[in-house]
This record gives C-alpha cells, structure tokens and sequence, in this order.
C-alpha cells in the first residue's frame, strides 16, 4: 500500500496498536530542558525507576538561562535551581547534559541538528512544543508534555494516536526580501492558527525543496503555530550533506546503513493525504503580524483587516488589536518599534544572523530601538565572528549576546517593557509572551534589520533596492 | 502522578468566552521556574487576573465570586501554543477538573487526559448554549457524565456525546497513567529497540 513520508517513520516506530487507544511508539532521541524536566525526574524517583536507554537523551539548558555575563552564577534563585536541577539529575541518571558554560550549549533546537542528535526518519520528543523544528530532515518530531517526558525517560516509549495527514506544496520563485520566514507566516495565516490541528504536515513543491536546512528548519519550526503537531521536508542531497560527519551522525558501515533508510523517507507518489493544499511562492510578501496569535499576519504592505475578514469573532478580535494598539485599516508601515529581537529556536541561525547583517551593513542603529542579537547556540556565534558578521555589526552599532532562548519566552531578563513594541524574529506574539503587557509584531531577520535600523516598522524591500 | 478519578461531575461553571485561549495566558512563561508540582493554581491566568501591582482585575471572571465552579468553559481553540504541562497543571490545581470547549489545541488536551483534567470538545452550538446559560443564571449547573460521554445542561435538560477513546477514559475513570501501562510492556520495548534502522 502506498505510504506518505509520515507513515513510513511513524509505522517503523510503532510496537504495538491499542485496541481503541493509542499507538505504543517508540522514540529515537530525546531532548530534555530545564523547565520541562525537573517534575518528570521527580516522578521516576517516587516510583523508583531508572532511565531506560540515558544514551538516547541529551540535556542542555536554554529556557531560563542569561544571556550575558554567562560565566557568572545565575543571579535568579530561582531560575539558578531549576538549571541546577536539571545537572543533577543528568548525572544522577547518566544522560549527557550540556549546561551553561558548555561548548555544546545552545537551544535544544539549534544544537540538536548541529551535532548530528537529529537524523532524518528518527522519532524525536522533547518537552517543547518547537519540537516541530526536526522535521525539516524528514524526521517525525514533535513536542510533548512533562508526563510524556517521565514516560520517554522510563520507557522510551510514548503513547499517541496516529495523526492525520496534511500535505502543503508551496511552488514558485521566492520574491526579493522573502525568506523562509515569510513563507511559513503566510501559510499560518492562511490556516489560522488552529488550521492544522490534529494534523502532521509534510511541506512539498520547490520553494522547500531550494532550500537550505536552515530554511527548512524554520518552517518546520513554525507548524505548531497552525495547530501542526509537526510538520517534515523529505530528506534529500541538501539533507545528507548537513547530516553526514556531524558528531553524534552514524559513522562507517552505520552510515551506510542509516544512507539506504534515508533514501527510502519520501512520500509514494500515489500516496493519499487527509488534506492537501497549494500556495503559488512568488506571490508571498515579506510578512508581519498585527495581531496576539501567529495567524493574525499578512504582507507587509496590506491594512490591518477588519473584524468582518478577520477569522474568529468579533470580541476575540477587537481584544487583540485592542492589546496591541492597533486598529482595523491601519497600516503596519511606520508603526512605532522599541525592540528588536533577532534569535530563539525559530531564527536563531547563521542565515538569520546573515539575513539581517546583509541590510544593515553601512547603516547605524536607530536611537529608539533597544536591539537584541542572540545567537542560537556557540557554533552560531563562532561563525558570526569568523565570518566578519560582527564587525559589519559592532560597526552598525549592534551587540551580539551568549546563546539562549532569550526574549521568545522571557523568562529570564531579557523582557520587553510594558507597552512596548518589538518586532521579534520568535514564533509567537501572544500577549506578554516577551514580558508581562509587551507587544510583539513576529517578523522575518530582514523585516527585523530594516525596523532596527529605521526606527520604525519599514518593507525591507525598500532598502534592498536602495542597495541594488 | 497521581490524580482523582472521573466518573460523574455536576458542577456550575466558570465561563471564558475568548478564542485561542493561549498556555501564556494559562501560566507565563515567568511562573515556570519551579521544580516540583505545586502552587500552579495561584497563577492560573495570572495577567489577565492581576494587575502589575498584584491587585485583582475586577473584570476577570476568575474575579467575580458570582461564577465558581469545577468545570472551565473556554472559547474555540483553547490551550494553543506551547507544550508546557504547567499549564494543565495550574487549571487542575485551581479546582477545574473538566475543561468545556467547541475546539481543543492537541498538546493541551493530551496534556489534560494525562493528567486528570476531563477536555469535553462540543459543538460550536451547545457551546453557545452553554455560554448563554451560565450568562443568564450563574449559577447553571452542567453534567459531565464520563462513563456515558454525556454533557447535559441541567436547566434545560439539553445533552451532547462528547468523544474520548476508551483507552483513555478507562485511565480517567480508574485514576491510571500511561507509565503504568507502558512499564508492563518493557520487555516487548527492548526487543523492539534491538531492531530499529538508526
């Protein structure tokens, strides 16, 4: 029987159906945090159980860490307890923890493919809903709750009924200034931010297929902002070579082994989806969000749509923009920016740190804008500076900060003010999502340099023909 | 952990007629710092329920003694967002053990059934029902009846099936986790695992 790339991973890890019930699946690799974890060891320790296979989990910390000063103790007690939780209890149960200070420390999501912990056609959990962001090699990846997470440390295993199936084919020659950003935040939109719940997505056509990992990483990152449990890009040349010699990568006779499944990972062609769905790539802008939840974007040249086209109702909606400040017909173009945020597990690559130098190269800083630069992890933070990044950056009047989840969630001290506006590179604009009573606009590292650098929210496509 | 079983609720309810209530709104982000499961509850909506200066919102319907209840009614797609268990945690730790809503978000609602917090996905029209009854008399009682998948607006007698696989209602109603049965099974596990293609 025909098979999609989904149904092929899904079906090698499954070991059991339950009558009525989930599927037993079982779990390649496992990628455990500091906030989401601590209960999860708490209960295997009251039931008395070990970790079934340490060598299939691998702990960093990311959500509540600083990003400055990292050499120094966690200033936070209580942020300083859960990071100090989270190293005891991977050596008190023998999984591979890279703390702060750590070369390998960075974003679950950035050093997890960095160092070869993510293979194409693995299961792959963590606590975190970006889990999502692993699909882009054709793995199936997902996030999870801490009950799962004691479920995966004690049995590698969790337990999931088999989702539906949706396929996105995005076809067509990406715009100027349109990043792979853009295009996963005009998906969204179309879908709404509950879309694609209950589905799995797998993205197809050429605008995934002509990009790079790091492309694919940040739209697969961003599923879950549809409803997505995950979303996944069948594993291909530009896939292979990103995997091959990395660390933690099958090496030898392995290699060849993991190579020949790997080509196996693509959807049968007659292969049939729940829902499928087709958007033309060239007709995608540079996008932003005017909204409280990732669907609430449209391209940055459109007014602010009124609550008649907008999806939801009308109390919903007039809450949101009245959060924001924003009203129906207005344009996004010169609205008032304070922050700017370039980073987390969504844009916190090299590309992005590329994408966003590249057009502030030979302009300066906005004296309005408060700007955070936050590298992902230290390999991305190495090639900012062995690449030159830095210095176009520092020169711009820019500083580059030490890797974390940073202002995404805000839990440490990078927060956004109170009424405050930033246009943030993160996945999620909920209310006080950067800080308690902030405001975010979501947004590509091409429309974040072009508000950094003008003050104001601008097209970035403005500028990039100023350079032309 | 351990959680209560579920067998019948009669409750009123707490109605919160918002779309895409979000796990930030349910707990920020900032009250995630804890290592062990407790106190959650005090931070159920914690900025929609307090101003900055830790006072009250009179407006929040968590706020206003005349709704009180067992059962939370929330607005299409509550729970989206983020994985953070925290969240199920903190409407369970208030008081809630069912959660009414037209459309779920799907980490939430597993996180729910793993839990103990019963999600009751209805229609958009008895939604509507639901929300105007509390609206008119606050103090509406509704049924969750597990066993039969029924939720019943007593005032008016009115009734909907809702859907849960007897995996999971069998967990519910017994107080059971999936560690339990998933720890029966281990050995079956690690065969499985000498197998695998990576």
């Amino acid at each position: 029987m025909s098979k999609t790339l989904f149904d092929k991973v899904w079906d090698t890890h499954v070991i059991r159906k339950i009558e009525g019930g989930p599927d037993v699946l079982f779990i390649d690799r496992h990628l455990i945090h500091e906030v989401t974890s601590p209960v999860a060891f708490l209960g295997l320790k009251s039931r008395g159980i070990k970790v079934l296979y340490p060598e299939r989990t691998f702990a960093t910390a990311d959500h509540n860490t600083p990003t400055i000063n990292q050499h120094l103790p966690v200033a936070d007690p209580l942020s300083a307890n859960q990071l100090q939780a989270l190293e005891s209890n991977s050596n008190e149960y023998g999984i591979s923890y890279w703390g702060l200070g750590h070369q390998k420390n960075g974003i679950v999501h950035v050093v997890g493919p960095e160092y070869g912990i993510t293979q194409p056609g693995a299961t792959i959990v963590c606590g975190d809903s970006h889990t999502s962001t692993h699909g882009a090699f054709g793995a199936i990846a997902f996030g999870i709750g801490t009950s799962e997470v004691e479920m995966v440390l004690a049995t590698q295993c969790i337990m999931q009924p088999k989702p539906k199936k949706m396929r996105i084919n995005v076809n067509g020659k990406l715009g100027v200034g349109v990043t792979p950003k853009d295009v996963a935040l005009f998906i969204i939109s179309q879908l709404t931010t509950s879309g694609a719940t209950g589905y799995f997505v797998e993205y197809a056509g050429d605008v995934f297929e002509n990009m790079t990992m790091e492309g694919r990483m940040t739209v697969c990152n961003l599923s879950i902002e549809m409803g997505a449990r995950g979303g996944m890009i069948a594993p291909d040349e530009t896939t292979i070579n990103y995997v091959k010699g990395r660390e933690f990568s099958p090496k030898g006779e392995a290699w060849d082994k993991a190579l020949a499944y790997y080509k196996t990972l693509k959807t049968d062609p007659d292969a049939v989806f729940d829902k499928e769905l087709t958007f033309d790539g060239s007709a995608i802008e540079p996008m932003i969000t005017y909204g409280t939840n990732p669907g609430m974007g449209m391209g940055i040249s459109h007014d602010i749509p009124d609550a008649a086209h907008a999806e939801g109702g009308a109390t919903t909606y007039a809450k949101s923009l009245g959060y924001m400040g924003f009203h129906e017909g207005d344009s996004m173009i010169g609205k008032q920016v304070d922050f700017v945020f370039v980073g987390s597990c969504t844009n916190g690559r090299i590309e992005d740190f590329r994408a966003f130098t590249s057009l502030v190269k030979g302009k300066h800083k906005a004296d309005n804008v408060t700007a955070w630069l936050v590298p992902g992890s230290h390999i991305v933070e190495a090639q900012i500076k062995e690449e030159g990044l830095l210095d176009i950056l520092t020169e711009a009047g820019f500083e580059l900060r030490q890797p974390g989840c940073s202002a995404c969630l805000a839990m440490n001290d990078d927060k956004v003010p109170a009424g405050k506006y930033a246009v943030s590179t993160s996945n999620r604009n909920f209310e006080g999502r950067q800080g308690p009573g902030s405001r975010t606009m979501l947004a590509s590292p091409l429309v974040a340099a072009a508000a950094a650098v003008t003050g104001v929210v601008t097209d970035p496509r403005t500028l990039i023909e100023e350079l032309v | 952990m351990a959680y209560d079983k579920f067998n019948i609720l009669k409750s009123t309810a707490v109605p919160l007629p918002i779309e895409n209530v979000d796990t930030d709104q349910l707990i920020p982000a900032r009250f995630l710092k804890a290592t062990e499961r407790v106190g959650f509850g005090d931070n159920l909506f914690r900025d929609w329920r307090y101003n900055a200066d830790n006072t009250p919102k009179k407006d929040f319907v968590l706020n206003n003694p005349i709704y009180s209840g067992k059962i939370l009614v929330g607005g299409k797609n509550f729970g989206s967002g983020s994985s953070r268990e925290h969240a199920a945690w903190a409407v369970y730790d208030y008081g809630f053990r069912c959660v009414v809503s037209s459309f779920f978000a799907d980490i939430f609602r597993n996180n729910c059934l793993n839990i103990g917090v019963l999600p009751v996905q209805v229609s958009p029209e008895f939604s509507d029902k639901v929300f105007a009854a509390i609206h008119a008399d606050p103090k509406t009682e509704l049924e969750v009846n597990l066993p039969e998948q029924t939720i019943t607006l007593l005032s008016t007698g009115e009734k909907e099936t809702f859907d849960i696989s007897p995996y999971k209602k069998d967990n519910m109603m017994n107080g059971f986790d999936d560690i339990d049965y998933l720890q029966s099974i281990k050995s079956e596990i690690e065969e499985f695992a000498l197998n695998l293609p990576l």
